[in-house]
């Protein structure tokens, strides 16, 4: 077990590099989510056939693919994500303003692909709110616009954070991809490297590192888990 | 299909009326019968079988590469061959397992593989786990760039922390590149091949691509002027044949037999027909290290 | 469309019909011009959609063409079998797992009042240790990525398909479980009570009673998962050496033709990465479609509510 204290550092980094990543990517997917989401309800045909294709796409490809045509395909389109490079951001974050764009490359991955569950979960809120509460809004003469910002999806978020939760946990546990895929440092590359290529041409037994690399994802993914279902349960309280 | 049945049974039938003595060069020959074999060995126990599990790289340009037939072919694949043949036993009797760097060391503890030939270096950490015959060759790593790019000209100037470098994951390079780096996280990129690796130098995602001269000298003859090695090689890589730690019969038998084909040409045969296609210079093979 | 976006705004009426069609002409072709000069200009440039890269894959005067096919035919049935090896074990550990955590709720209420007190309370605390533990096996294996169950699982059993189908199947066998439970408890409340009137015991109600009803509404949310599975054999592809599913030979194929050809130009990723995610597109797409069906079909006889496919709590991420 000596591993967790030996190679405390290491995970210590991982952790925290791996956590940047989930923060960021559901900052992003949450935001590309909402849009598509509202592309996918507007009454404009063009829009919504964009929002729908969109999240027929991201939904039934593999995540891996989605990475490969980000880290392959942005540079062949001349852009090295630099746009994330968001001046104050990248104080916090220091991983965003460096030149590697590894780091920036896996949270535009992670939110494309995570924004089309989003999408859907928000839509499941929206499906959630009675559909009088849109009716009356119309009634009183609020557009689409209007109805949607003040009517519909203050109340579809509410609904909506409890799928939407889960989405974020799934999408913590896919950032252990970006380790397979360029970026340096994370936890799941970390794992691999202590297990089997080794630091300082030492290797560690399995089943320490397992346990280390996995509390690293359960300190994140369990506590928002049972938040989740503590929010459920009010929830199902109030209604009864 | 029916062309290979057909040869199989002439095989067959050659074998069964006893004719021991023909060509030596044909892989497919059986070599020595089982009575040579000490009792008890690896040597008999895979002659016994007749099949042998091999360990290699299937993205190693020149080295191990598998092709779109899913069999791997170069260097390290020849020399596989080779031991298989002395063994007894027929090319097409061998299985080829992918080895990436990370494994090598678990498939041979682990007895996934009888042996393993996959650009592999010898080293004292290895050692504490498995056995290395040879060295049958020594390569050397080395830096690619593009050729437009003046400014690296080995791996000192990795040191300022400006320029980034790929290489693969779990790879020796990867390990040997990090003590010049300044910062392992912002100069780093570690990929799964280097095709990925080459791409980003391309597209200038990093700046460096580093790995075994061999390699790199495929790469840069494949691309047209675009990329050049910078600098000279900055490390010897003895690349050996791993086996169980404790299996010193079947370390001696391979090193005899390297020590062989030195000798009656097979090695630069070898050579020739794979990693030479990239360096013309056929290596002379190095001596090997009995310890 | 749906029921919740005609609420939102009026039927339109003759004048913001044709405004609707302006606008949409005008969003079409600021989308195509958009993505001509951002997409499609830089492409051709670095020249992408030149033969020379995409010959081997829909050419087949190529001389790589029938090769690259017969690797990606390898692949798919290497996806397919995986996935079909996963789901088929998932259900099953599903299954067992999800009555196993009913039971165990159902008992774990139970006194013993007839049994002496010392055989009572270590029956309870058996209950209760049982619970704790497929509780702790449950939030484990479910909070941590599949892509680090997989390497493990390799990393212990070594293989190619054993690992990626055993890491496949701790992670869905448990995502089923909970689709299998919240099936079964989805089943009337009257139904229970009428079986255990009856005077059938709990393992009887949930057998007989629960679970043929529960397996009926959880199919949409079965096949949903499927999905998921075929998606996540991928995962086993970047991590499984030798595990040569579609994204795994894709990535290595297009590696190889350079070397091939002995001409860098022939490096192709985006090529076979798009060929590749086609495939599984038309075949993910036709099964996301049965479950809705289903799910629809299911959804209008009033006593069996299927398991919503949302309500799985995100498992399709």
């Amino acid at each position: 077990m000596n591993v967790l204290w030996e190679q405390f550092p290491v995970f210590r980094d991982g952790f925290l590099l791996t956590f940047q990543l989930s923060f960021l990517s559901a900052i992003g997917a949450l935001l590309v989510g909402t849009l598509v989401a509202v592309l996918r309800i507007s009454p404009v045909p063009p829009l919504r056939w964009l929002g729908t294709s969109y999240v027929n796409l991201f939904r039934n490809i593999p995540l891996t693919a989605v990475f490969v045509f980000v880290v392959v395909g942005l540079p062949l389109l001349g852009s090295s994500a630099d746009f994330l490079k968001i001046p104050g951001l990248d104080q916090i974050f220091t991983r965003l303003g460096i030149d590697l764009p590894y780091f920036r490359f896996s949270i535009i991955a992670l939110s494309l692909y995570t924004a089309a569950f989003v999408c859907e979960a928000l839509r499941s809120g929206i499906n959630a709110v009675p559909s009088g509460q849109a009716e009356a809004a119309r009634s009183i003469g609020l557009t689409f616009t209007q109805n949607l910002r003040f009517i519909v999806l203050p109340q579809a978020w509410r609904a909506a954070i409890v799928p939407l939760g889960s989405v974020i946990i799934a999408m913590i546990k896919n950032s252990a991809i970006a380790g397979f895929m360029g970026l340096y440092g994370d936890l799941s590359s970390r794992g691999q490297e202590l297990v089997s290529a080794g630091v300082n041409g030492v290797t560690y037994p399995l089943i320490p590192v397992f346990i280390a690399i996995s509390l690293g994802f359960l300190i994140m993914t369990v506590p928002l888990g049972l938040l989740l279902d503590r929010i459920e349960k009010n929830r199902m309280v109030k209604a009864r | 299909m029916l062309m290979k049945r057909l040869a199989a049974a002439a095989a067959i039938a050659v074998l069964g009326v006893g004719v021991a003595a023909c060509g030596g060069t044909d892989p497919a020959t059986p070599g020595p019968s089982t009575a040579s074999f000490k009792a008890g060995s690896t040597m008999e126990k895979l002659n016994k079988a007749q099949k042998i599990t091999i360990g290699t790289k299937f993205d190693q340009p020149g080295f191990g590469l598998k092709g779109l037939d899913g069999k791997p072919a170069g260097f390290d694949v020849e020399i596989g061959k080779l031991i298989a043949k002395e063994l007894g036993i027929p090319a097409d009797k061998i299985e080829w397992v992918e080895t990436k760097s990370a494994v090598r060391e678990e498939v041979i503890e682990k007895g996934t593989v009888d042996l393993v030939v996959a650009t592999y270096t010898i080293n004292d950490a290895r050692k504490q786990r498995i056995a290395f015959a040879g060295p049958y060759y020594v390569a050397g790593q080395h830096i690619m760039v593009r050729s437009d790019d003046s400014s690296i000209t080995g791996p000192d100037s990795f040191k300022e922390g400006t320029k980034k470098v790929c290489s693969v994951q779990g790879s020796t390079p990867a390990t040997n590149i990090k003590k010049y780096l300044k910062d392992e996280a912002t100069q780093l990129v570690l990929f799964g091949g280097y095709a990925e690796c080459v791409d980003a130098l391309k597209n200038k995602t990093v700046d460096a691509v580093t790995t075994d001269n061999v390699i790199l000298l495929g790469f840069v003859a494949s691309s047209n002027g675009a990329y050049k090695l910078a600098g000279n090689k900055f490390t010897d890589e003895p690349y050996g044949i791993g086996v169980k730690k404790d299996d010193t019969d079947f370390r001696n038998f391979i090193n005899d037999l390297l020590e062989k084909i030195a000798k009656d040409g097979s090695y630069a045969k070898a050579w020739n027909d794979t990693a030479g296609k990239f360096d013309k210079n056929t290596p002379t093979a190095p001596a090997v290290n009995r310890y | 469309m749906s029921r919740e976006t005609s609420v939102l705004y009026d039927a339109p009426g003759p004048r913001a019909k044709r405004r609707t069609i302006i606008l949409s002409v005008v969003i079409g072709l600021a989308a195509v011009a958009l993505l001509y000069q951002f997409v499609y200009k830089p492409l051709d440039a670095k020249g992408q959609f030149s033969m020379v890269k995409w010959g081997p894959l829909i050419d087949p005067d190529n001389e790589y063409f029938d090769g690259v096919w017969d690797r990606l035919w390898v692949g798919a049935k290497a996806t397919m079998q995986a996935a079909a090896l996963a789901i088929v074990f998932s259900a099953l550990v599903g299954l067992v797992l999800g009555v196993i955590r009913i039971l165990l709720r159902a008992v774990s209420t139970r006194r013993y009042a007839t049994l002496p007190p010392a055989v009572a309370y270590g029956l309870r605390g058996l209950t209760w240790v049982l619970n704790a533990l497929t509780r702790v096996c449950v939030e484990f294996f479910r909070g941590i990525p599949v892509v680090i169950t997989i390497f493990f699982a390799w990393q212990l059993l070594g293989g190619t398909f054993l690992p990626v189908v055993v890491g496949l199947v701790i992670y869905n066998g448990i995502v089923i479980a909970e689709i299998v439970r919240s099936g079964m408890e989805g089943v009337a409340k009257g139904q229970r009570e009428a079986a255990e009137s009856l005077g059938l015991s709990s393992l009887q109600t949930t057998r007989l009673i629960l679970l043929p009803q529960a397996i009926r509404t959880m199919l949409p949310a079965l096949i949903s998962q499927i999905v998921v599975v075929l998606k996540d054999t991928a995962l086993g592809g970047i991590i499984v050496a030798g595990y040569e599913e579609l994204i795994a030979t894709s990535r290595q194929v297009s590696q190889l033709l350079p070397q091939l050809a002995f001409d860098q130009e022939l490096y192709n990723p985006l090529q076979f990465f798009t060929i590749v995610c086609l495939m599984f597109l038309v075949v993910n797409y036709a099964l996301s479609k049965l479950a809705q069906y289903l799910e629809r079909r299911l959804s209008t006889k009033a006593d069996a509510k299927p398991v919503k496919v949302t309500s799985a709590a995100g498992t399709g991420v």
